[in-house]
């Protein structure tokens, strides 16, 4: 089968891959590369499990083959936090309970990501709408909501780091 | 109490742990120590997990409902570069044996079909490949030559099936796989003096857990003594791995199941032993590790744990003042294709049959269908969410008839707070409560009078908006009588009686707690707990205690979490061992403070003489108890090292009677829920808008407010969907039409109501430790009553009544239509 070389930049380091094309991004960051974080729920682009930012936006690593991933900036659940300095929003999770088994968790941190960075001050249905494409089956949702509208506070509150 | 009950005797109370005292750790909300893992990315969850040498497995799944397999062609899977080896059921009988099965006659399973296909998605080969992509291009090139035979869909058809539909001609002569009958106390004489009866028929269709995460097993053979390595995200593996091992033709001896953390369980992953078959079996023939991970699919078609299907014919007989004599029902239950567990759902269902009301007596005739679908398995309730409905809406329907209120014919039947513990018809008793006042709070937290006003206004202005009032049980903490207290008397399978919960505990050198458990994490919070109960036992932060999981070869007594059991087990356990260790703790410190031990107490991590300043930290007694032997008296007590197990049993329960006159106590702390929603039905489409709802939870002393409010939250989540949307649709053939995300309907972000208001009221338990109740399952337990109740009272003008669930919007619709207004 024919294979493709391809670069991405992921979590802010360089990586590279020989991949078939037909491969998904989900399973080449999972079990190429060594990422596990991103989940796969339903690998028909339903539960959002799998969820990963993409050159700023995000998408689903299950519906995307990894050559099309082949120069693009990602991050993936392994990214967000600062080492292991929680980020606000794996903060806010943290102590709102917004997880129960975990499984979803990286596509919602994913998703809440995405809204927080363009939204700082989002409504309860803001927020629902953020994470409508995302299925938890532990929390019921009301916990994750109260997590990101909690991060949201927590990120506005934060001083900014640079001046630049 | 009727005179059939006298022989259950309730044995004392063994709790140790008095609710009702100041507690650091205890009972207050602490985030979850398990979190960082998991909010990190490093869960570890089952396919994150690999092992040198490993191959990937594939399935082949049959298209039909019911079928012979003719022939099997596997020579252009077998040709296809990187395949390993193509499996038929054939194959892996030579290896391994068919799947343990708990129902009594069993119903042979194997975890690759035979000869014949008994419903959609059942393996019939399975391909072990270098990646999984090759194993699936592998499955496409078998080819499979199939006889069709009558698909048995109809939960009643089913049961008159003969020849060619019979699913197991083998092991039985029909589709029925059990039929039972039971009395308890005077149910015909109650009926005949009855003024009232009130009789439905009544539908709860299939629907699952599916959890976002599905089941998969990575198992590795092992030449050098011919047993296996396993990872499996089951819930189970250390109460009876031996059955595994059985299955597998080893000795538990060369078993190794390893602890893995579970994405989502809800009870769908209890046991999943077909994987851990399938898998194994597949390692050894294939000579190398391999891995199966279900996909969306598989998990739908083919993964055991389907919801309960039932349809009763059930009546309440009422005295005319509205005084609730007696219950009885005829119920079939559509279990599948096959009976992995017997009729244990229908068992656990007697814990709680009569709910919260003084009801007398109680009867029932419980039949089992095996039908073309994929088999039953455990899912939040566990059989008893199906009664609570049942039984709620009779009382609905009740009041309806009587001409009374649906909230005071509830309070004037239910059990009185001066009543516990309270013994039901079937033998079972309710711990403590207070139903009353459960109700009180759930009332004013929605507003409840000022609803009833709104509703009544707004559908005089034409809109069909409605309240629904529930009050339900909540049983926790199970003994397993409820499996096969419901089986044939001449043939009751394996009897056991004994759901215990082991915890081992260590002390290091510098005095940090090592506490390892026997069962796995499946989304609930048992290191959170235990770290608390900890805390609390040896005065320590929660920072000096860490929690890890044994694999089956250092495990014991670990039942898991199911049944809403764990968190009272595990602290039961917990305690047990706290004690056996503060004795010694007491022992070694008494001698360097040259004190007596009774004039000792732990107090901020370290013992101290009561009533002084005189004290040794716990990490100076565990250095001294580690490393200066000869600073004690040369006796075994002084014996180096500080570390204990202990089996915590079930608190209290007792065996069925020999003539099921009752079936004992067997699920003993039973907490109370009161729902209130209020929806608003959309008459052109069918759907359903919850307006407001008020969950109030009574699961005795709270361990973590947090963490409960959290099951309170996600279990009423399942039950809006069991309700509103989520249903498995099997057509006349017994196709499975909706097995994916997209079209099971299961609830996202937006059906949760927005504003749902959660209350708790706390009624210790006098039986488990500090008075702690489980809690897992009650949402669901709850919200399909409260919905049924409002969507009726929406839908008064059309004469709607919900007497099957769920009512997706299609349904409700063609409900409305029906009613020709």
């Amino acid at each position: 089968m024919t294979t493709h070389a391809i670069t991405i930049t992921v979590n802010g380091r360089k990586r590279e891959a020989t991949v078939p094309a037909r491969m998904l991004l989900s399973d080449c960051l999972r079990h190429t590369l060594g990422l596990p974080g991103t989940h796969v729920g339903c690998e028909h682009g339903v539960c959002g499990a799998c969820t990963v930012m993409m050159d700023g936006r995000t998408v689903r690593s299950c519906l995307t083959f990894a050559v099309q991933a082949d120069g693009s900036q990602l991050t993936t659940i392994e990214g967000l936090a600062n080492e292991s300095q929680l980020h606000p929003i794996q903060e806010a999770f943290w102590e709102e309970h917004g997880l129960q088994c975990g499984f979803c968790t990286p596509g919602m941190l994913m998703a809440a990501n995405e809204l927080l960075s363009a939204n700082p001050n989002p409504s309860d249905d803001e927020i629902r709408e953020a994470i409508s494409g995302n299925l938890c089956r532990c929390t019921g949702y009301t916990q994750i909501i109260n997590a990101i509208r909690s991060a949201a506070a927590k990120l506005r509150a934060a001083v900014p780091t640079s001046a630049t | 109490m009727s005179s059939h009950l006298e022989t259950n005797v309730l044995p004392p109370s063994r709790q140790r742990e008095l609710p009702g005292q100041t507690r650091k750790w205890v009972g207050h909300s602490m985030k979850r120590v398990e979190d960082r893992r998991f909010l990190l990315g490093k869960g570890q969850y089952i396919d994150d997990h690999a092992v040198p040498n490993m191959a990937h497995a594939a399935t082949v799944r049959s298209p039909h409902a019911h079928a012979r397999i003719i022939s099997i062609d596997t020579s252009k899977a077998k040709a296809l570069p990187g395949v390993i080896g193509v499996y038929t059921g054939t194959d892996l009988a030579t290896v391994v044996d068919p799947c343990p099965s708990f129902a009594s006659p069993p119903v042979t399973q194997r975890a690759i079909a035979i000869d014949k296909v008994r419903h959609v998605g059942e393996v019939v080969v399975a391909i072990v490949a270098v990646d999984r992509y090759i194993a699936e291009d592998a499955a496409d090139l078998v080819e499979v030559e199939y006889e069709v035979l009558p698909a048995n869909v109809d939960i009643e058809a089913t049961l008159e099936a003969t020849g060619d539909s019979v699913i197991h001609p083998a092991d039985r002569e029909g589709n029925k796989a059990h039929d039972e009958s039971f009395k308890f106390g005077p149910v015909d004489e109650d009926f005949a003096r009855a003024d009232h009866i009130v009789r439905r028929r009544l539908r709860w269709k299939r629907s699952g857990a599916q959890p976002i995460e599905t089941c998969g097993c990575i198992s590795d053979y092992s030449v050098v003594d011919g047993g296996y390595t396993i990872h499996c995200n089951t819930n189970f593996s250390n109460f009876i791995p031996f059955v595994i091992a059985g299955s597998l033709r080893i000795s538990p001896t060369v078993l190794r199941m390893q602890p893995i953390a579970t994405g989502g369980s809800f009870g769908s992953k209890v046991f999943i032993h077909k994987i851990v078959i399938l898998t194994s079996g597949l390692s050894r023939l294939a000579g190398q590790p391999v891995k199966y991970i279900e996909d969306r699919l598989e998990h739908f078609t083919n993964s055991d744990s389907h919801g309960s299907d039932r349809l009763y014919d059930a009546e309440l007989a009422l005295a005319k003042d509205g005084t609730m004599l007696s219950l009885r029902f005829d119920v079939i239950d559509d279990y599948g294709a096959y009976l992995q567990f017997g009729v244990g759902t229908h068992g656990n269902a007697m814990s709680q049959v009569t709910g919260p009301y003084r009801i007398g007596s109680f009867g029932m005739r419980v039949r089992a269908a095996l039908t073309n679908k994929c088999q039953q398995g455990p899912y939040r309730g566990f059989g008893a969410e199906v009664t609570n409905w049942v039984l709620e809406r009779l009382v609905d329907a009740a009041a309806e008839e009587l001409g009374m209120d649906m909230v005071g014919l509830r309070l004037q039947n239910m059990i009185q707070p001066d009543q516990f513990p309270y013994m039901i018809p079937t033998g079972n008793i309710y711990d403590s409560g207070n139903f009353q006042e459960v109700y009180k709070q759930a009332e004013a937290l929605i507003g409840l009078a000022a609803w009833r006003k709104k509703a009544a206004d707004l559908r005089a202005q034409g809109r069909c908006v409605g309240v629904g009032v529930a009050t339900c049980q909540e049983r926790s903490v199970y003994s397993p009588t409820e499996w096969w207290s419901l089986n044939n008397l001449a043939a009751p399978g394996f009897a056991l009686s004994s759901t215990p919960e082991g915890i081992s505990l260590r002390i290091d050198p510098v005095g940090k707690i090592f506490a390892t458990l026997h069962s796995v994490f499946i989304g609930n919070s048992p290191e959170t707990i235990v770290t608390q109960v900890l805390a609390e036992q040896f005065t320590v932060d929660p920072s000096d205690i860490v929690v890890s999981y044994s694999d089956t070869h250092s495990g014991f007594n670990g039942v898991g979490p199911q049944g809403s059991r764990f968190t009272a087990m595990i602290t039961g356990a917990c305690v047990s061992a706290s004690y056996k260790i503060q004795t010694k703790l007491k022992r070694l410190a008494g001698h360097l403070l040259e004190a007596a031990e009774g004039d000792l107490e732990l107090r901020d991590g370290a013992v101290t003489v009561k009533g002084t300043d005189r004290k040794i930290s716990i990490g100076d007694v565990a250095m001294q108890a580690s490393f200066f032997r000869l600073n004690f008296p040369d006796t075994p007590d002084f014996d180096s090292g500080l570390e204990t197990t202990a089996v915590y049993d079930h608190p209290i329960s007792t065996l069925p009677h020999p003539e099921r006159k009752h079936l004992g106590v067997f699920y003993p702390m039973v907490g109370h829920i009161c729902h209130i929603a209020v929806v608003e039905v959309d008459p052109d489409t069918g759907k359903v808008a919850i307006l407001d709802y008020a969950a109030v939870h009574d699961n005795g002393t709270i361990m973590n407010p947090m963490t409960l409010e959290g099951q309170v939250l996600g279990g009423t989540a399942n039950g809006i969907g069991s309700t509103l949307t989520e249903e498995f649709i099997y057509d006349d053939q017994g196709q499975f039409v909706n097995a994916n995300f997209a079209e099971f309907a299961m609830s996202s972000a937006w059906e949760m109501p927005a504003n749902l208001k959660i209350g708790h009221v706390e009624t210790p338990s006098p039986y488990t430790e500090y008075g702690v109740k489980g809690g897992g399952e009650g949402g669901r337990l709850g919200a399909p009553s409260a919905l049924s109740s409002a969507i009726d009272d929406a839908l008064q003008r059309y004469g709607v009544k919900v007497e099957q669930i769920p009512v997706r919007p299609s349904t409700l619709r063609a409900m409305i239509r029906a009613s020709g207004k």
